[in-house]
């Protein structure tokens, strides 16, 4: 099972041997399905992507209604994300530096947006900032504010899905800091304000930076909760993955593979932005 | 300086003044109870304001049915398939040292960075009529778009890395020693996988299976654009929503959003009871 290959010796140079079986199997395992489920379907969508040529590609790419598209979408992920970014480290913080009662409760809801359907969060989201709405109604009579069916919608309904990523990055990196530090800052006389800025804070941001941009790059895909809350009228409150969607009703694929394809190499950039970042704090933080 | 005002000085130097404390609990509490319970309760609110009468009535139409059907069939194949390749690519992860390993882990990842919508299209641009494969699936009678198949295939693809990610973390921070001794003691790979290593990882796993199995009976956007939105044949719960509020009938589509939202509301009880004894388990542990 081990050694697949029948210069075994030679083949493992690539690997540290281990007397766990299984490698063989495993790895072609993982590499056919991972080959078949996500690589060659991914694959198919940039053969597409680069049959269409740069004159048609660029003349889609800077459609003025799929450059606003566009703008909302990556404008109000965004605008989530750092809404996000603050209030989830100060939740974080919340969860685990205070005990107070109902701290289990409020930790668990946190993850109600990874379980909770796009589509459910949705409905309920556009019933609660509708202009008639309970949120909506105060919003608007009180600030002059409307929510529903406009921009500022958008940005609420990527708050509602974005927010775990923050928490759940910056809270077990927060678990593991040494309150030694602090106590020595605090001997030599440092003020509790700047014992968080200057030796808290450096400590999390990798994990910060981290949540936001996972926040960041959920929040520009999402479709489901969005198309409720929002107008969706061209020039108005249109997101990009909508657009995709109409194209591809309008039978017009090439329209929707070019917006497909700028969408999925800004989200592969910013995978390849997150990676590095959790190698950075790993190679600072993680030897501790 | 008596020695009331010390203590309290040197509280105040490694922690915050118990006002601070209740300002940034109250913070977080108003902030999740508005972003996150306040969207759940709308759900439930919606859903039985008007009776359960009302409300069972919404549930048992044939249209509820058929989608509910088609939303178990869909988690039943998708979930174990993807469960399978959760342990293989693990195992594989955390038993094994090679080349490429953090390279297979971003590609293993690659779905979280890819909008649902964009999933979605890959498989219309890899089985639709004008694809490589379109005519020969159409010569041979298959029909994967607009239909079951490209349902579940689409939610394979959305749900792929949820499973790994769940077990990686966990079996690389158990290490591989007690599998080690399993194997040089004379047990087989199978064996020391079933007596070893799933007794260790089973809670985590299941934690796994149960946000896999509510993502893949709540994902929106990728089947939305496979399905082809066919009432009573290709409508899962979530495109059931979408159809019953677009109609007006809101009371309908949250009757129907409950149930998913009661899914999810299970996913995170069954992880904060996990929560609460790993706990314990991980105690234990380090005890002896």
């Amino acid at each position: 099972m081990t050694a697949t290959a029948p210069d075994g010796a030679r083949s493992f140079r690539w690997r540290r041997r281990s007397v766990l079986p299984g490698f063989g199997l495993s790895l072609g395992y993982t590499i056919v399905y991972l080959s078949l489920v996500v690589l060659i379907p991914l694959a198919g969508l940039g053969i597409r992507s680069a049959s269409l040529g740069w004159t048609q590609f660029w003349a889609i790419a800077f459609d003025p209604r799929v450059v606003q598209a566009l703008q909302l979408s990556f404008g109000a992920a965004l605008a989530a994300a750092v809404i996000n970014t603050v209030f989830g480290v100060l939740v974080a913080w919340v969860l685990v530096r205070y005990r107070f009662p109902g701290r289990r409760w409020l930790d668990a809801a946190v993850d109600l947006p990874f379980a909770l359907p796009t589509a459910v969060a949705g409905i309920a989201l556009a019933t609660l900032y509708a202009p008639n709405g309970p949120f909506g109604a105060i919003l608007d009579h009180w600030f002059g504010i409307k929510v529903g069916f406009t921009p500022l919608g958008v940005v609420m309904a990527l708050i509602f899905v974005g927010l775990p990523f923050v928490v759940r990055t910056v809270q077990p990196v927060l678990e593991e800091i040494d309150r030694e530090t602090e106590e020595v800052a605090a001997t030599l006389g440092a003020r509790r304000w700047r014992t968080i800025t200057r030796v808290i804070f450096p400590a999390l941001l990798p994990a910060i930076l981290t949540g936001f941009a996972l926040s960041f790059a959920r929040g520009v895909g999402e479709y489901g909760s969005v198309i409720f809350i929002a107008s969706n009228l061209p020039f108005q409150s249109e997101i990009a993955p909508l657009l995709i969607v109409i194209k591809l009703e309008e039978n017009n694929y090439a329209g929707a593979t070019a917006i497909a394809t700028i969408m999925l190499v800004i989200s592969f950039a910013m995978l390849f932005v997150i990676n590095l970042l959790q190698a950075w704090s790993r190679k600072w933080f993680g030897h501790e | 300086m008596s020695e009331t005002a010390q203590t309290r000085k040197v509280r105040r130097a490694i922690g915050e003044g118990p006002a601070t404390r209740i300002v940034l609990i109250m913070v977080a509490l108003v902030f999740l109870g508005l972003m996150l319970i306040a969207p759940l309760l709308v759900v439930f609110v919606e859903a039985f304001g008007r009776g359960i009468g009302v409300y069972l009535q919404a549930l048992a139409l044939p249209d509820t049915m058929a989608a509910l059907q088609l939303t178990l069939l869909v988690a039943v194949i998708a979930v174990p398939a993807n469960l399978i390749f959760g342990v293989a690519a693990a195992w594989l992860i955390t038993k094994f040292d090679f080349k490429g390993k953090s390279f297979l882990l971003t590609l293993i990842d690659l779905p979280f960075a890819v909008s649902p919508v964009v999933s979605g299209l890959i498989f219309v641009l890899l089985f639709g009529a004008n694809s490589a494969l379109g005519p020969w699936l159409e010569d041979n009678n298959i029909q994967i778009l607009y239909a079951v198949p490209g349902i579940v295939i689409a939610t394979i693809f959305i749900t792929f890395p949820f499973i790994a990610r769940e077990l990686i973390p966990l079996m690389e921070q158990q290490g591989s020693s007690e599998e080690e001794a399993a194997v040089s003691l004379g047990a087989s790979g199978w064996r020391t996988f079933f007596q070893v290593t799933l007794p260790n990882v089973k809670w985590g796993l299941l934690y796994g299976v149960l946000l896999c199995n509510a993502r893949a009976m709540g994902e929106f956007g990728a089947v939305s654009v496979v399905s082809g939105h066919i009432r009573g044949l290709t409508n899962t719960l979530p495109l059931h929503i979408e159809i019953l509020y677009n109609d007006n009938k809101a009371a309908a589509a949250f009757a129907v959003a409950s149930l998913l939202a009661m899914l999810a509301l299970v996913t995170l009880a069954v992880k904060t009871l996990l929560e609460a004894r790993f706990a314990g388990e991980i105690a234990a542990q380090r005890r002896h």
